[in-house]
């Protein structure tokens, strides 16, 4: 519980300015090193990246250009099912997590020969150390009987899986406040402070005085960053997402494109555009994902499409991470990636740890903000 | 099949009157009705049960907004039958929960 | 593809369409109307092309009037794309639809959306039952399939509607057991400030008193001030009995089917879809998208006019449908604004005696509190069973409105699109909040407004 001391501001032991899937991630991590927290997060109609994704927790091909971003990814997956527990555990709340491996299919043979390749580069740059197999249309039948004709292949993950996001955003809400967590549902930040003290952060109608704060507010980082000596590079990136009316299971591995999640809804997805911050859908996007899904299971053909909406990626110039502590004022941290629901388990742990203790094994020098600099 | 009271039938003007299958009985109805009127005019009740609970429903707005008139109408599921006009030979059954996908689509024999 | 292209489009074959499209063909403008039904007519002339029942006092001559609208209509020029289902229009007024299960599009240079309006829905225990209907529904049984309702029927709720339909399956013969009238105390005496204005509309108030001797003369049993409605079922998973209070003595009366109305609202799903600006308008207690005189809205190209702008009954959507119409010609046609007022100046007149009447409607037909904020076990979203109690709970979690709630509780997220629940889950939320429901907002509609199949969606790549 914070307290509201008589200098008419709160203070907590950290804010974590923005209460999406990456601020209560790091969040309940923060408690779980003993830390008291107050979460600042914006109102009802956020951009909200964290209500628009797919819910992968995804490996595959991740970090083909950056070996760090690689293994991050994969140390996430595995410390994922204890996170998930300890969720349960404290709210009842099952994410439904499931890693059994996943799917990511190609439509023509190019595309899965450069994937191929592409897997096989990592793996040699791992040496040897990065599981995948790439199935042809029969092989692939065997895992989903259902893969059209059109389809050449495949490449299988065995260390991806999926999750539901929206009840995980709502299992760590629970979580962090079951653990005496408070959140600021009017929280948006006009400004932070650097002070003697740490930080005073401004909301439109309260104050906080911290000793740390971390930035994550995805697409918000932008603005906030340069007031703590950070820097975020970030553009929107949209990816539009349609909704199927539910079906009896039939698809029991996510692919990189149609998902089915456990209310036997179908997912499909995958566009991406440079449209700004427009969440909106096209025609022509969404006709195009329509078409690849039918052609990926022409079973889905007659199925309804429900709803359809444009999810904005938090992207850096390069697609990885910022992991970066401030140095000119000691105590703020900037987290920010596209991948909030793979990387959920890394920011709880390590990441928060990090945050916390000030020390971290994890090779966060490949996440700065300086590699973008010339 | 009948298991409601059926609504009733006042004098209408002349018209097609066409034979539906609902639930597999033949059921003789007048041309421009919809599925909707159809399943109500057969006393069918429910006429599907919710995904989440397998509760019973019927149709409850009869112009296209509630969409607790799906039904399956000639093999495709979940279909409004209030937007869906009857003809000669129509078969109608409940909604059961989720929709099933056509078994005709998996390719596990195939030889590739 | 080659896209066909029309000075105006119209979505919905109402009054307010029909009369939109006959006035702007008379200029001489390509015009083409996109309806979901089969026949002309939107709902309240649901079928008047080619009328059903043999016996025509039973709908009565209000229903019959339509018929020079439509013979009107049918000798005017223009494209009438019937059982085609709008799902999105885009930027540059493309318009999306599906017709005979294959998806089409047309381009709009001005686009009128004529939807109408859908009833408010109206959430208690039990209404999800089996044989709980809408007024609506039974009329438009009777226009299109000349329905009637099985008996025994009770008729509850509040609002013109109610005794219109009451009236007319009377007349039909149906067995009525009960009319159980929710408007509460005090609506009388909060409408009566608004009647001074409302007698500039007399026909309409005595229709309504002529309605109203009708019913008591039928000796059909009328309960009035009735709360705590509820229905329930003993046996078989259907109505079978309605119970209700008043004052403190209880009833309950076995009924074969319940008829429910609450009144009617915009349908704003296409409107919110193409993100227009809306405002909340308190009397009708509903959200209205913002219109200028002429039914413009916060984007030039497109207008809305009837009962989708804001309800306001078939004749002034006929009044409204003319005006948006006069508007676009004006525009398209370079005409001065002069001429555009001089054009317009009679049916501005009459849509303003017609309309003097709707503030005394709207404040004696108030819902009432029991409807907009349902007791804890009431299903609120009927697709996706979420009861009152989650939406409560999630407001307790932090949810501050209805996209959040929508995403934590699935509350939204079936088939009809937050069409039935929108409206409560913003009530519900405001009122655990203690804010004004117009602080809380509305859910984020994007499109598809009706679903549609993939094979539709593929068949607009080419």
């Amino acid at each position: 519980m914070t307290q509201f001391s008589t200098d008419n501001s709160y203070h907590p032991d950290v804010c974590v300015l923005g209460g999406g899937i990456v601020g209560l991630s790091v969040a309940i991590g923060l408690q779980r090193n003993g830390l008291d927290v107050t979460v600042l997060d914006e109102s009802d109609t956020a951009l909200r990246a964290s209500r628009g994704n797919f819910g992968l927790v995804w490996v595959q091909g991740k970090g083909d250009t950056l070996a760090e971003y690689a293994n991050v990814s994969r140390l996430s997956a595995k410390l994922w099912p204890q996170l998930a527990r300890r969720l349960l555990t404290t709210t009842g709340i099952n994410v439904q997590l499931e890693q059994k491996g996943g799917l990511y299919l190609c439509l023509s043979e190019q595309e899965l020969k450069a994937r191929q390749l592409m897997l096989q580069k990592m793996q040699s740059n791992a040496d040897g150390d990065y599981p995948f197999e790439v199935l042809d249309l029969q092989q692939l039948r065997e895992f989903i009987p259902e893969a059209g004709p059109d389809v050449a292949g495949a490449t299988l993950g065995p260390e991806d899986g999926h999750l539901n996001p929206l009840l995980l955003l709502r299992a760590m809400t629970e979580c962090f406040l079951n653990k005496g967590g408070t959140i600021n549902n009017r929280g948006k930040v006009t400004k932070v402070t650097p002070n003697q003290n740490g930080f005073t952060v401004f909301t439109k109608n309260d104050q906080y005085q911290t000793a740390k704060v971390v930035l994550a507010a995805g697409l918000g980082n932008k603005e906030l960053a340069p007031q703590v000596g950070l820097s975020a590079p970030l553009s929107p990136n949209r990816g539009q997402v349609l909704i199927c009316e539910r079906v009896t299971p039939f698809l029991h591995y996510p692919t990189g494109h149609v998902r089915q999640t456990n209310e036997g809804t179908i997912q499909l997805g995958d566009s991406k555009e440079d449209v700004g911050f427009d969440t909106g859908t096209t025609t022509q996007v969404i006709a195009k994902i329509a078409k690849r899904a039918s052609q990926m299971f022409p079973i889905l053909k007659d199925i309804r499409l429900i709803r359809a909406w444009g999810a904005l990626r938090i992207m850096t110039p390069d697609g990885y991470p910022l992991y970066q502590a401030s140095t000119e004022h000691q105590g703020a941290y900037l987290v920010t990636c596209h991948s909030g629901v793979t990387l959920g388990a890394l920011h709880e742990g390590p990441i928060a740890d990090w945050i916390a203790q000030d020390h971290s094994e994890l090779p966060l020098e490949a996440f700065n903000a300086k590699r973008f600099a010339l | 099949m009948q298991n409601a009271l059926p609504f009733n039938r006042l004098e209408t003007n002349t018209s097609e009157w066409v034979t539906v299958f609902i639930e597999d009985q033949a059921v003789k109805v007048r041309q421009g009705d919809s599925v909707a009127a159809a399943v109500l005019i057969a006393g069918l009740t429910p006429t599907r049960t919710t995904p989440m609970s397998s509760s019973g429903r019927a149709p409850y707005c009869l112009m296209g907004v509630c969409y607790e008139c799906l039904l399956t109408i000639d093999g495709k599921e979940n279909t409004q039958a209030c937007m869906t006009l009857v003809h000669e030979g129509m078969k109608v059954n409940k909604q059961h929960q989720a929709r099933q996908l056509g078994q005709s689509e998996t390719f596990k024999d195939e030889q590739v | 593809m080659n896209i066909p292209c029309y000075d105006l489009v119209i979505i919905g074959a109402g009054p307010a369409g029909m009369t939109a499209a006959s006035t702007a063909s008379e200029y001489g403008l390509k015009v083409a109307i996109l309806d979901e039904q089969a026949t002309l007519g939107g709902q309240i002339y649901r079928s008047l092309s080619q009328p059903t029942l043999v016996n025509e006092s039973i709908l009565g001559p209000d229903y019959y009037q339509g018929r020079a609208l439509i013979s009107k209509i049918q000798k005017t020029k223009f494209d009438y794309l019937s059982s085609c289902t709008v799902w999105g229009v885009s930027s540059d007024l493309i318009v999306n639809f599906s017709c005979q299960q294959k998806g089409r599009q047309i381009k709009a240079k001005k686009l009128l959306i004529a939807t109408g309006a859908q009833e408010r829905p109206a959430p208690f225990p039990g209404w999800t039952l089996p044989g709980v209907m809408t007024c609506g529904s039974a009329q438009i049984l009777l226009k299109s399939s000349g329905i009637t309702p099985s008996g025994p029927l009770v008729i509850a709720g509040s609002g013109p509607l109610l005794l219109l339909i009451a009236a007319q399956l009377n007349r039909a013969g149906v067995e009525i057991k009960a009319i159980l009238d929710t408007t509460p105390k005090g609506r009388y005496i909060a409408a009566l400030p608004y009647l001074p204005k409302a007698l500039k509309n007399l026909p309409i108030l005595l229709k309504g008193m002529s309605l109203i001797a009708e019913i008591k003369q039928s000796d059909i049993p009328i309960y009035k001030q009735v709360s705590d409605l509820k229905a329930a079922n003993s046996s078989q998973e259907k109505v079978d009995i309605v119970t209700f209070k008043q004052g403190n003595k209880a009833t309950s009366i076995p009924c074969e089917t319940l008829l429910i109305h609450q009144g009617v609202v915009p349908n704003v799903q296409l409107s919110r879809a193409l993100q227009l600006d809306h405002h909340w308008h308190e009397l009708q207690h509903c959200w209205h998208p913002t219109l200028d005189q002429w039914g413009q809205t916060s984007n030039p190209d497109i207008f809305i006019c009837g009962d989708a702008g804001g309800i306001a009954g078939a004749k002034a959507a006929a009044y409204m449908g003319e005006l948006s119409a006069l508007k676009v010609v004006q525009t398209l046609k370079n005409l001065s604004s002069e001429k555009l007022k001089n054009l317009a100046s009679t049916t501005v007149k009459k849509l303003n005696k017609e309309s003097a009447i709707r503030p005394f409607l709207d404040a004696l037909y108030r819902p009432d509190k029991y409807f907009l904020t349902p007791s804890d076990e009431t299903l609120v979203c009927r697709c996706e069973e979420v009861s009152a109690k989650q939406i409560r709970d999630m407001v307790a979690l932090g949810c501050k409105g209805p996209n959040q709630t929508k995403a934590f509780s699935r509350a939204g997220m079936g088939p009809c699109q937050g069409r039935l629940c929108g409206l409560t889950v913003a009530n519900i939320i405001a009122n655990e909040r203690k804010v004004p429901v117009n602080h809380v907002g509305y859910y984020q509609v994007r499109s598809p407004i009706k679903p549609i199949t993939i094979s539709e969606l593929t068949d607009l790549t080419e």
